[in-house]
């Protein structure tokens, strides 16, 4: 059993309305040292997977179709095995 | 004319679009469940608009999975109209029928008003019924309807002459101002704005009323073409 931990954002090329509006929010609070805010989805799996390779496979596959819309988001992932 | 509107789970428009229809046009409609896998006798497909599975991860992700999204595949391969409306659009964008994706508004406000649009294209299945560059009256309702795509995509748009509305005052931050796109056979139109809410007085405006015109229109003369 994997953890697999799947972080999406919206790519750098399309603008962050929302990251744009925390942003200006922390700097009302003085956080001025803040230069950008990128706002995102966490998602955190349990993936049965005979090995890592396969469990990537498979996650980079889901991101692909579902878990992220490759038009406008970009995704990373990490894989650790589960301590059950 | 037999017109299907898809209900899926949290469809909200769909009493909207069946009434701009039925009675807008006096198609022969009917309701179709999202388990659906077979629209073979349906002459156009209208995908409505709401918040399908609750807007879970993006809006129309969940949806575009549907049993009822291959069937809408097969009608738009043999050729039969589909629009696609508000999470409607979206759902057809998720599923890859037409190009770009829609995402939160710029102002991050859900935008409720009508709008001003512009025909840009008025030579389709859903516009023949309006004329080029004529302006137009339609609601917004929607949070997430800020419609991106890459500068190939928008090259191609603009040279197939795919852009068919166009907001006169941006209310989203769509790229291009575009409201509402074609894909390049012709027979996949999705939009933001609201037609089925614009289809008698009433209602305070009727500008939406010759795009489903238009529809009945088209199928008159593909039917008109199949008889001869």
């Amino acid at each position: 059993m994997y953890t697999v931990k799947v972080y999406v954002t919206l790519k750098p090329s399309v603008l962050d309305p929302q990251g744009q509006a925390v942003k200006d929010s922390l700097h009302y609070l003085d956080y001025t040292g803040v230069e950008d805010v990128r706002m995102g989805k966490y998602m955190e799996l349990q993936l049965r997977a005979s090995d890592r390779g396969e469990a990537s496979k498979n996650v980079e596959a889901m991101c692909e179709r579902l878990l992220a819309n490759p038009v406008i988001e970009q995704y990373r992932y990490e894989i650790t095995e589960a301590t059950s | 004319m037999k017109l299907a509107v898809v209900v899926f789970p949290g469809s909200n428009c769909d009493v909207d679009m069946y009434h701009a229809a039925a009675d807008g046009i006096g198609a022969d409609t009917s309701y179709v469940s999202h388990h659906c896998t077979d629209l073979s006798q349906y002459d156009g497909i209208l995908l409505p608009g709401g918040f399908s599975y609750g807007d879970y991860l993006r809006c129309g992700a969940i949806a575009r999975f549907s049993p009822v999204m291959d069937a809408v595949g097969e009608a738009i391969e043999r050729g039969a109209l589909v629009l696609g409306v508000c999470n409607g659009f979206q759902i057809l964008l998720e599923a890859g029928l037409l190009p770009g994706a829609v995402y939160c508004n710029n102002s991050l406000k859900f935008h409720c008003s009508p709008v001003r649009l512009q025909v840009v294209n008025a030579d389709t299945a859903f516009s023949s019924q309006y004329s080029e560059e004529e302006s137009i009256v339609v609601p917004v309702a929607h949070g997430e309807g800020q419609y991106f795509c890459d500068a190939d995509i928008l090259d191609d748009l603009k040279k197939n002459n795919q852009i068919v509305f166009r907001y006169q005052d941006n209310p989203n931050g769509s790229l291009d101002n575009i409201a509402g796109i074609i894909n390049r056979r012709g027979n996949v139109l999705g939009m933001m704005p609201h037609p089925e809410r614009a289809v008698e007085g009433i209602l305070g405006s009727t500008d939406g009323l010759p795009l489903f015109q238009s529809m009945l229109q088209d199928w008159r003369g593909s039917r008109h073409a199949a008889v001869e």
